[in-house]
């Protein structure tokens, strides 16, 4: 087990890269903590794989340091860096039995026999396999393979992290449920680092303790599911956590006054951006009511005149989609409350209404 | 309840085929078949002999020979080209601009015409005039394949590696590059060394093309008939006489009709029957 660091570390799979646009990975500075439970979040091809690789030594950064335990390993092949991966599809030897399949890296290290088959009889009960240890691995299901490759990983006590590529790809939406808490048990039973790389936010913030946005190879924020779905520092991370996404709106705003398309927004906080800034209003569908009107009425303060373009249920909830202006906002309400028909006037809970500056969060009385 | 409509119309439908069939395996064997039990000495003069050629075959040492040679033969050239193949094929490189020159190497002795491969190498071989037997003799070997049956079987073997093992190669490189890297990365990350990626990953991915690779190399063998007849003619006396060249001695040039015919069934049995055999052993394999 072991912290990691990264320090300036960037990347690129073109030789000699000019362009920032030629990175993949773009000047990342972290530190991922002992025992941590960390996911790696952002849309395909944002730099996360990439960045997975460069930690487990399958890539050289083309820049950069990475540690573990303080211990520079960047030019360390993943067999000496000690870590475990789990990849997208699984992987598994097929000639070999479950047992043998995790015995493979054990016996590779040149640990004797009894040791190995005790190590292997305790994963094969912390994975529920053990009935299926004299099995050909490649009879099993999809679920039971990647457990497989996970236990190839846990099996070696000493190793320093594991990562994980996109590990529930081509499971069954039921197992996947059923692995990520297995996953989470054993995590708090053994406490190794992990890394998780998804696109799936639910993946994501189930699975972690700490969540890292990735957005065009950079890291846009570092936080708990809380901070990244009330406090985004970045409008992408706004916009990605969360279904739907945070409204973005273009927005005027003057200390603690705001306009959106002429109409007036009162925000909590006192706000000096800069004046060549493009600034943005953000705001969470869940933090949004909805009033029904006749479209006769004129709106009070606060309230924006909206058109209802697209109602669609689903479940619990229903989400509305309304148009002010060429603006489309989503909203959410729970179900059972009455959906306006065409016109209505929503308000924006004022607390909850995060500014950007050029997709920066800005703080209370600061200026960008 | 909708009765059926029976419609024998549909036989028409399946005609093609049948004549397709029937004109190009089924009458042709039949007519061997009937050969094979009858004698004749005269055209349209026919006497019915019943299992008398099959047991003059079955007891012949000449056919014992011929089926000891080609056994020998094909068992040689199995042991050798399927491992070579399969080496060449993970020395080969996975991507870049050489694939396709490795390929393209790799496929040229398949291109080229039987009789052209026996006539290169009989040339290649001589050993006052070709390459290699001239060569051979400069360094102090005494070579020479049309008077020396272990130099009739080097020549050939060598030629027939040279000619097929390729093919092997192709559809090891087929299997290999099917595998996806995570394989590779997962035993570095495992601490496999290279015996054991070949041994674990590398050896049951390629094992379905290196089934296909061993029946085709081994049924292609078993009849092995232009290269070794352009190259040895059998010879010397009959020490390179596989069961193809036997048969067309036997049909051809004895013009023993029934006696060929009764070698044909014979053979054409033999190679029915290993083929079926190492398909259901190896199909057994599979599913356990």
């Amino acid at each position: 087990m072991a912290s990691i660091a990264i320090e300036n570390l960037a990347h690129s799979y073109i030789e000699n890269p000019v362009r920032d646009a030629d990175y993949a990975l773009k000047s990342i500075n972290y530190e991922w903590t002992d025992g941590g439970a960390y996911a790696l979040l952002g849309p395909s091809g944002c730099g996360k794989t990439t960045l997975l690789n460069v930690i487990s030594g399958l890539l050289t950064p083309s820049q950069g340091t990475i540690q573990f335990n303080n211990r520079n390993v960047t030019s360390l092949p993943p067999e000496e860096r000690n870590i475990a991966q789990v990849f997208q599809f699984p992987v598994i030897y097929d000639t070999m039995t479950v047992a043998e399949n995790l015995a493979f890296p054990l016996a590779n290290r040149g640990l004797d026999k009894t040791e190995i088959t005790t190590r292997v009889s305790q994963m094969l009960e912390t994975l529920d396999l053990s009935t299926k240890a004299g099995k050909r691995a490649n009879k099993l299901t999809a679920d039971e393979k990647q457990k497989i490759s996970l236990g190839r990983g846990l099996v070696r006590h000493d190793v320093n992290a594991i990562l994980f590529d996109e590990p529930l790809t081509v499971i069954d939406p039921l197992m996947k449920w059923e692995l990520r808490t297995q996953l989470k048990e054993i995590h708090q039973q053994l406490r190794h680092t992990m890394i998780y790389v998804t696109h799936d936010q639910t993946e994501a913030l189930t699975f972690a303790e700490k969540v890292v946005v990735m957005h065009e190879g950079s890291v846009v924020q570092v936080g708990t599911p809380e901070e990244l779905f009330n406090e985004p520092e970045h409008t992408f991370v706004g916009y990605f956590i969360g279904s739907p996404g945070m409204n973005i709106l273009p927005v005027t705003v003057d200390g603690s006054h705001a306009t959106i398309d002429g109409f007036p927004v009162s925000i909590n906080g006192f706000y000096t951006p800069s004046k060549d800034a493009r600034t943005e209003l953000g705001i969470r569908p869940e933090h949004i009511s909805i009033k029904a009107t006749n479209g006769t009425r004129s709106p009070d303060y606060n309230e924006l005149p909206v058109r209802v373009k697209r109602v669609s249920d689903i479940g619990r909830q229903i989400v509305i989609a309304v148009t002010l202006g060429n603006h489309t906002i989503n909203l959410i309400v729970p179900e059972g409350t009455s959906v306006p028909e065409k016109h209505a006037f929503i308000t924006f809970d004022t607390e909850r209404i995060s500014i950007f500056a050029n997709d920066r969060r800005l703080s209370v009385a600061s200026s960008s | 309840m909708i009765a059926k409509t029976v419609n024998q119309r549909a036989w028409f439908l399946v005609l093609p085929v049948l004549l397709i069939v029937a004109m190009n395996a089924v009458i042709p064997l039949m007519t061997v078949v009937n050969y094979s039990v009858q004698d004749t000495f005269s055209p349209g003069v026919f006497f019915y002999e019943g299992t008398k050629w099959y047991k003059e075959v079955l007891t012949s040492p000449r056919f014992h020979g011929a089926l000891g040679r080609q056994l020998t033969f094909t068992a040689i050239i199995l042991a050798i080209e399927i491992p070579l193949g399969v080496m060449i094929a993970l020395a080969m490189p996975r991507s870049g601009p050489w694939v396709s020159v490795c390929l393209v190497l790799m496929a040229i002795p398949l291109l080229i015409p039987w009789n052209v491969v026996g006539a290169m190498w009989n040339i290649f071989a001589l050993p006052d005039i070709g390459l290699l037997g001239f060569g051979l003799n400069y360094i102090g070997f005494d070579y020479n394949y049309t008077q020396q049956p272990l130099a009739a079987w080097f020549t050939v073997v060598l030629m027939d590696v040279w000619h097929w093992t390729s093919l092997v190669v192709l559809l090891a490189y087929a299997g290999l590059s099917s595998i996806p890297d995570a394989y590779y990365q997962a035993a570095r990350i495992d601490g496999a060394n290279r015996w054991a990626v070949f041994r674990h990953i590398q050896l049951p991915k390629m094992k379905h093309v290196l089934i296909i690779a061993l029946l085709l190399r081994f049924m292609d063998s078993f009849m092995i008939y232009t290269e070794p007849f352009v190259l040895t003619g059998g010879g010397p006396g009959s020490t390179t006489t596989f069961l193809s060249i036997d048969l067309v001695k036997a049909a051809i040039g004895e013009f023993n009709l029934g006696l060929a015919a009764a070698m044909s069934i014979l053979y054409f049995l033999m190679t029915l029957l290993i083929c079926w055999v190492f398909y259901t052993v190896m199909m057994r394999e599979e599913e356990t």
